[in-house]
């Protein structure tokens, strides 16, 4: 619980906790201004030529200077990351509901999910291009769709099956129905299961969206951008795009780690409390 | 000597018989049967072939007892529990419990269940873990709530119907367990080893309370246990058990005086208990030890000389 005893008894509960959460944040800032200066002084001393490596001053003007273009790839790729989550995140729930209730599902199903995983489903883009179009969002939602599949079935599949064999022979000292025992016991079992599945689906799905857009797509999407922008030389650009990519990722993320604390506000309770 | 048959036995020839034997209260022998095994064998098919876990098990319960299985690992104790309770069925014998087949008796839902872990859902609170049982069973939400509220005071535990089981210490979650087994009101409540994980000191505080629940609710209660102080302490018999195969060798009749409080573990009668249930147990452990290679007949051949 949230028993920490504070250091010296100044100032209210509230500003404690905040001076504490900035002392937490402060390495964290302190590497990134860091690596940041680093890189800058260290390019202009080692004299690197700006095409191998662009100094964050040109990547933050190009990022100023690029901004309409750059928020219109970053909305359009969103949206592809989102949508294709949302297909995948369904079917992979679906598929293992379907898995965990009937053991032929499981034996039939499990197989060729886990082939399907250990293919490159990158080099798929080219082919959902052919079947949706390169200009249509479809193809890439396709590529993350099934891109965030696995780790989202396979991660669902264990919640609901890792019960323990108390909980089920408690349940059936109630002679609890199936359904009762998978509402009260299975599913609420899945849900950390399905939060962690999500977490490194939503940085996934920004990956699957961007590499997708490398093999077509129209000139606003950030994928688009960036391999066009490299093509032409316009490096500074390209990385201000990356950098883009990289924060919605890392806000992908973020949003996932706020709903399991919404939704599950006792599990990270109880991780913190084992911590 | 006063060890059973392990062929029928009534539980009047168990009162009836043997010198730590004495009558465990004239009600209870008027008292109706609440749980009767007759011929019970459960046979485990495993890796390396048939393992017999319990032979010729019969007993007879009555209402309001509290009956200890006690016995070294391996005797089948747990597994006599759990088909009275029937998570397992027997592979040959008969269990009625109320009168019914023990699947009727757990399809109408007439036993609670206490686990050696707490089994407790770590998503619900307290008060939601007492109430698990009574959504199943289709209680109003009203009911639900006065229910568990009802058996969190019983437990003492009424100031923690909020938290969540993992803020709490082993003990107070076994007596969540309890509230939980006891919410729906079953005449009948199933232990196995519910203090087994507990510290001795804990431990012995819930065996106080468990006897004033007993007490107080005058249900049946089956408790399986390894201690034998805990035993005689909380029972009015204790099932002596003995392994490979699981069997019934003796019952002692604890005659100890209620109510059970700090002083009866002081008690003269309750050291000579304690010795006889040791004795017992001792005894087959030393028969396991010589190889005897029917140690049924032999124990029926001791039981009768």
């Amino acid at each position: 619980m949230t028993g920490v005893p504070t250091r010296g008894g100044r100032g209210s509960p509230v500003a404690a906790r905040a001076v504490r959460r900035l002392r937490d944040a402060a390495p964290v800032v302190g590497v990134f201004v860091g690596v940041v200066l680093a890189w800058e002084v260290g390019l202009s001393l080692l004299g690197i030529q700006q095409f191998l490596l662009p100094r964050p001053s040109a990547i933050a003007a190009a990022l100023v200077d690029q901004w309409p273009t750059l928020v219109d790839g970053v909305t359009y790729t969103a949206t592809e990351a989102i949508g294709g989550l949302a297909i995948g995140s369904v079917i992979a729930i679906s598929v293992a509901f379907a898995t965990a209730r009937w053991t032929v599902a499981r034996e039939s199903l499990l197989p060729v999910a886990i082939a399907a995983n250990s293919t490159p489903i990158i080099a798929f883009a080219p082919i959902t291009n052919n079947w949706f179009g390169s200009d249509n969002q479809l193809s890439r939602m396709a590529i993350v769709a099934v891109m965030v599949f696995f780790p989202i079935m396979i991660n669902t599949v264990r919640g609901l099956t890792l019960v323990s064999p108390s909980s089920l022979e408690l349940m059936r000292s109630y002679a609890a129905t199936d359904w009762q025992i998978l509402r009260r016991v299975r599913v609420p079992n899945a849900m950390p299961y399905l939060f962690t599945a999500f977490k490194v689906a939503t940085t996934l799905s920004v990956i699957g969206a961007v590499v997708g857009e490398y093999f077509g797509g129209p000139r606003s999407a950030l994928g688009v951008y960036i391999s066009g922008e490299a093509t032409l030389f316009r490096f500074a650009n390209a990385w201000a795009a990356i950098a883009l990519a990289c924060l919605l990722g890392i806000g992908f993320y973020v949003v996932g780690v706020l709903a399991e604390r919404l939704v599950l506000p006792w599990y990270a309770a109880m991780t913190k409390a084992d911590a | 000597m006063n060890v059973s048959d392990p062929g029928p036995t009534r539980p009047d020839d168990e009162i009836a018989s043997g010198d730590a034997v004495s009558d465990g209260g004239a009600g209870s022998q008027a008292a109706p049967v609440v749980v009767d095994v007759q011929g019970v064998e459960k046979v485990f098919d495993t890796d390396r072939g048939r393992l017999t876990a319990l032979r010729g098990i019969d007993l007879s319960i009555r209402e309001g007892e509290f009956i200890s299985l006690i016995g070294p690992s391996g005797c089948g104790k747990s597994t006599l529990l759990r088909l009275i309770g029937d998570l397992t069925s027997p592979s040959t014998g008969t269990i009625l419990v109320n009168g019914k087949p023990a699947r009727a008796a757990r399809l109408g839902r007439e036993y609670g269940m206490v686990f050696q872990a707490p089994v407790l859902m770590d998503w619900r609170t307290v008060q939601r873990n007492v109430e698990l049982p009574l959504e199943i069973m289709g209680y109003s939400r009203a009911e639900r709530e006065r229910k568990a509220r009802a058996m969190l005071e019983l437990v003492e535990l009424a100031d923690f119907d909020r938290v969540h089981p993992w803020q709490l210490s082993g003990g107070m979650q076994q007596r969540v367990a309890i509230a939980r087994a006891l919410a729906f009101d079953p005449k009948l409540l199933l232990m196995d080893e519910p203090f087994g994980a507990l510290d001795e000191m804990t431990r012995e505080r819930m065996n106080l309370e468990l006897m004033n629940i007993w007490r107080r609710t005058g249900i049946t209660i089956i408790f399986v246990t390894h201690s034998i102080p805990e035993a005689v302490f909380l029972s009015s018999r204790v099932v002596v058990m003995s392994a490979r195969p699981g069997r019934i060798t003796r019952i002692v009749d604890v005659d100890l005086p209620h109510p059970r409080t700090v002083d009866t573990r002081e008690l003269e009668r309750y050291f000579e208990l304690v010795t006889s249930v040791r004795e017992a147990l001792r005894r087959h452990e030393t028969d396991a030890d010589a190889g005897s290679s029917d140690d049924g007949a032999r124990i029926r051949a001791e039981g009768l000389a």
